[in-house]
């Protein structure tokens, strides 16, 4: 029986995070056997351009998440602009208008959180390049609950300041260059596999 | 049990005795951002668990209120996305002109920045002296807000981009009068929006409406209570009125075939057949 380390995969990026997103997700087979959930620092009129933009280059499904959608693998979901997204017990998306977390709306803490709650150990989250300290709350709630968190080594990051904010927290598992992201997640994704 | 899934009970527990209590029901509204205002509730008052909330709650109303206030935080904008309101101008009011009168209901008004919005809408289109605009809520502190109709200077002018994208004609500041660091919406403006207390939940319809305003409301709420306020929007439209939801919501029209249709897929505005 396959047996799975994670049951979902969180990234959050902001400034930069376009270039390091497409370093990333097109490395990712279509048959990927867990969700991906993004949150990419956009204003409220970015429409859904950035998830078409990445659709056209993944084997994975990349969509604009929608309100009360269910989760599937093979997908990833980015959070639309000027929404928060949130996961609920039953794994489904949902989306809400509070108050902007740390300037941001989508942000990355409240995904990680809500997403923490409901996946907990199962939970694997990534946080790439971007300009403040967005994700570092909810990377340590992730940890708290048991989960494991991948920053991107600032060095190869296009702003360094926001994998650098979870690296200071000692929230990472594991600091890892760019381009060895994708293929780390996909060769462990899979417990049975060399470890 | 792991603590996640103590969390989840202690949720459940805290709804519950809500309901027993105040006859509030927050049952059908969705877990996530629910769990999140209570959290941020927990960590503001100090407590560290959800059920300690709940002899609080139970004995003190004061406590109990702020805890609304807080679950039913509002938060919005003027001309929140504007191409909504572009299509409205340019769709829905022609229709609306050929009505010699137009009620218009902003469920869950929040702090009355769109109510005044559509006022001003209305107002330059020259319709707003035969409008009449109810805007309801649940939260009182909101609707204190709105119909003092007090914002930021701050916050109009970051609205005033929005406000030109939407097709407005004019200068929105025009709509306020200007005191220190706040605007205060024109009194002229006020005259015909009645603010008040309206529970989408427990509350019935009151009026028969031309257009219905509820955008960023049904995200909150599972799919059960989203048909039923859908319901009772039905039940509160004259034939040909309109049901405006926010950008990310929507209406699955098959379930009301002889009833709604799609008047503008991409800005969310449905309505109801003449039967």
């Amino acid at each position: 029986m396959m047996e799975l380390r994670w049951d979902i995969i969180l990234i959050g990026t902001s400034a930069g995070g376009m270039k390091a997103l497409e370093a990333i997700l097109p490395q990712i087979p279509q048959d990927f056997p867990i969700p991906i959930v993004i949150v990419q620092h956009m204003g409220p009129d970015s429409d859904n351009y950035l998830a078409s933009l990445l659709n056209e280059k993944c084997q994975v499904n990349v969509t604009e998440a929608q309100d009360g959608e269910k989760i599937l693998s093979g997908t990833a979901y980015l959070a639309p602009g000027g929404y928060h997204l949130l996961i609920e017990n039953d794994k489904t998306l949902s989306l809400c208008v509070g108050e902007k977390i740390n300037y941001s709306r989508p942000s990355i803490d409240v995904l990680f959180s809500s997403a923490s709650d409901v996946f907990g150990e199962k939970t694997l989250a990534i946080i790439l390049t971007g300009a403040n300290k967005d994700g570092t709350e909810g990377a340590i709630h992730i940890r708290e609950d048991g989960g494991t968190v991948i920053a991107q080594d600032p060095a190869t990051a296009e702003v360094p300041t926001m994998p650098q904010a979870v690296v200071d927290a000692e929230a990472a598992d594991h600091v890892l260059p760019l381009d060895e992201i994708a293929q780390f997640i996909v060769g462990k994704v899979l417990l049975y596999d060399r470890d | 049990m792991n603590a996640r899934d103590i969390v989840n009970v202690e949720v459940e527990v805290l709804l519950s005795a809500i309901r027993e209590r105040y006859g509030w029901d927050f049952y059908y509204y969705k877990r996530a951002s629910l769990k999140r205002r209570i959290a941020t509730f927990l960590h503001e008052n100090n407590l560290k668990h959800v059920s300690e909330l709940i002899p609080l709650i139970m004995w003190d109303k004061e406590i109990f209120e702020h805890l609304i206030h807080s679950l039913s935080v509002p938060v919005t904008e003027m001309y929140r996305d504007p191409s909504f309101f572009n299509a409205l101008r340019n769709e829905v009011v022609p229709i609306l002109k050929t009505y010699p009168f137009i009620k218009v209901w902003h469920a869950g008004c929040a702090s009355g920045e769109e109510a005044y919005s559509m006022a001003i809408l209305l107002q330059e289109e020259g319709l707003l002296p035969r409008s009449r605009l109810y805007a309801t809520d649940i939260n009182d502190d909101g609707l204190k807000k709105a119909e003092q109709g007090v914002y930021q200077l701050d916050d109009i002018k970051e609205y005033q981009n929005n406000y030109h994208k939407s097709g407005g004609k004019g200068d929105l500041l025009d709509y306020f009068r200007i005191s220190s660091n706040k605007a205060i919406i024109n009194t002229s403006l006020k005259h015909n929006v009645r603010f008040s207390n309206h529970n989408l939940i427990r509350d019935s319809s009151f009026g028969t409406m031309n257009i219905i305003f509820c955008r960023n409301v049904y995200i909150y709420f599972e799919p059960e209570l989203q048909d039923r306020v859908t319901q009772l929007f039905l039940d509160s439209l004259a034939p040909g009125g309109f049901i405006c939801l926010g950008s990310k919501e929507s209406i699955h029209i098959e379930n009301y075939p002889h009833e709604l249709e799609v008047f503008n897929e991409r800005a969310r505005i449905y309505r109801k057949l003449y039967q």
